[in-house]
């Protein structure tokens, strides 16, 4: 007694990628490739119910989309005969070492997140393609019209195919750079999930962190070897963790401080502990994702704010500037650093970024509690103005707002 | 499969020695490597003239480019690449020799 509907959705996320990723390189095309895939599923959808699931549904599903593309090939042959086999995604590359990386998935990753693309393609393709969501979901998720969101789907895959946007895993020269820029998609899909901004969307879009952390799971799987997949996916669970905890029943975001640490989910947290200490016993010098990875388990090691050891986290931050010198890392410092050093210095810190964060909602947010701290009232009034007035997220919004009507009317 | 290297500049004058010579090493590794098509140096854009014969009378001849832009195309390579990941790398030692931008695209491949 088989809930088959159930099943059909346990299969499409589990099977997608794979599905879409064998055809790619059965076929050379992306579009062939997308297009039997939906095919396959919706022809599942049919089927299913009556006839039963398949015992290997995978392979079902791939010999069903194959038959779907070998007959739009067909098809679109006998329209031109001039037209020749589709020769976008080609490989005619000295085959590469069959190791640790010969999955057909790890090639579409890499050709959906190719640096030719623009960022916000990059991720509509690696949602679509290695996601399974569809182009009303990503329109969505990034709202935008899903005409625009089509349209530049169609847009990208047409380049992949024109330009010839290989389908293949970067040499091992290429490989640490276009890694990071694979992860900067991931990083991204999880943030917009995380901090989801528009004034109509939940505070948290829990089917986008999800995507992200589902995807960097597989990408993990895929290199098991790369510390910064390891550490972008321990950041990401250690962060993922803590989201029942992070938004009030009245739909307030609710800082660290004060959120409920019992609500944590402790295996995220086992998983995300257990990859950085993983990362740490490797004795490679951690990169971005690693060391935001590791200021996370500190925060989460700690049973209250109280107990929480800010020298290692002002440490990891300093550590994180010789990397990354950039004014929102100096920021978060800042924050880190007015728990040993007090909110003075703190606030010295955060002013002197203030021509370079000024349009950023959460140097003014960081401001107005440096000033409440110190019980400036009528500056951090105007502060959380400048925060409120940037700030995309609805429950940061009312979190704000509520601070601010709490000041003393001084 | 072969590829349009367009150099894009928005100065005054032509390539300094300099860069004609990084230029000719960029080139000379293009021959050896096999990615050699053509290329070429193009004058200022106000060297040139505009014909449009598109309509039943005769052709129309003017003065100047075709489109004013501060930017303007001051030289190409047609190049042979297998993909786009080897035309990207060669198009990023090309605008390293002639030290201005490169617009890649690829010709209709048939």
């Amino acid at each position: 007694m088989t809930d088959v509907p159930e099943v059909i959705a346990r299969v499409h996320r589990e099977e997608w990628a794979r599905v879409v990723a064998s055809l790619a390189r059965r076929f050379g095309d992306l579009d062939v490739a997308e297009e039997a895939a939906a095919e396959a599923f919706a022809t599942a959808v049919q089927r299913w119910p009556g006839d039963g699931v398949p015992p290997n549904p995978g392979a079902w599903l791939t010999t069903t989309a194959n038959r779907h593309a070998i007959d739009r090939l067909r098809r679109e042959l006998k329209r031109d005969d001039k037209q020749k086999q589709a020769q976008m995604l080609h490989d005619d590359g000295p085959p590469e070492p069959i190791g640790a990386i010969d999955d057909e998935r790890l090639r579409l990753i890499f050709t959906c997140c190719h640096p030719a693309l623009a960022m916000q393609t990059r991720v509509a393709l690696t949602l679509r393609m290695l996601g399974g969501l569809t182009v009303a979901e990503i329109a969505r998720a990034f709202l935008v019209q899903e005409t625009a969101m089509g349209q530049r789907i169609t847009r990208a895959k047409a380049k992949i195919k024109a330009a010839r946007i290989p389908y293949r895993v970067p040499s091992a020269d290429d490989l640490p750079a276009r890694v990071g820029g694979v992860l900067a998609v991931l990083f991204l899909v999880f943030n917009e999930g995380y901090l989801a901004t528009g004034p109509g969307a939940d505070p948290v879009r829990s089917d986008l962190t999800a995507e992200a952390v589902r995807l960097t799971r597989l990408l993990r799987v895929l290199l098991p070897h790369d510390g910064e997949v390891a550490g972008l996916l321990a950041l990401m669970l250690l962060t993922e963790a803590r989201r029942a905890a992070r938004v009030s029943a009245g739909g307030e975001l609710v800082t660290l401080d004060e959120q409920d640490r019992g609500a944590w989910d402790p295996a995220l947290i086992a998983e995300g502990h257990r990859l950085v200490r993983e990362r740490l016993a490797s004795g490679v010098a951690p990169g971005r994702y690693q060391i935001l990875a590791a200021i996370n388990a500190v925060h989460t090691s700690a049973r209250d704010i109280r107990d929480t050891d800010w020298s290692q986290i002002v440490a990891l931050y300093d550590q994180l500037t010789r990397l990354d010198p950039s004014p929102i890392v100096a920021l978060n410092r800042a924050v880190a650093a007015a728990e040993l050093d007090g909110p003075e210095v703190a606030l010295a810190a955060v002013d002197r970024l203030g021509d370079r964060l000024a349009g950023y909602h959460a140097f003014h947010a960081t401001r107005a509690d440096l000033l409440r701290r110190l019980g400036r009232s009528r500056e951090s009034r105007l502060a959380y103005d400048a925060a409120i007035a940037l700030a995309g997220n609805t429950a940061e919004i009312a979190y704000l707002t509520r601070r601010r009507d709490q000041l003393a009317e001084r | 499969m072969q590829y349009l290297f367009s150099v894009i500049f928005d100065g005054p004058g032509l390539a300094t020695e300099e860069e004609m010579a990084a230029i000719d090493v960029f080139n000379e590794r293009l021959r050896a490597d096999g990615h050699w098509v053509f290329a070429g140096g193009l004058t200022a854009p106000d060297t040139a003239t505009v014909v449009d014969h598109t309509g039943d009378g005769e052709a129309l001849f003017s003065d100047g480019p075709f489109v004013e832009s501060k930017e303007f195309l001051a030289g190409f390579w047609i190049v042979e690449a297998p993909d786009l990941d080897v035309a990207l790398k060669l198009a990023a030692a090309g605008s390293k020799a002639c030290n201005r931008k490169v617009e890649v695209r690829p010709f209709i491949s048939g």
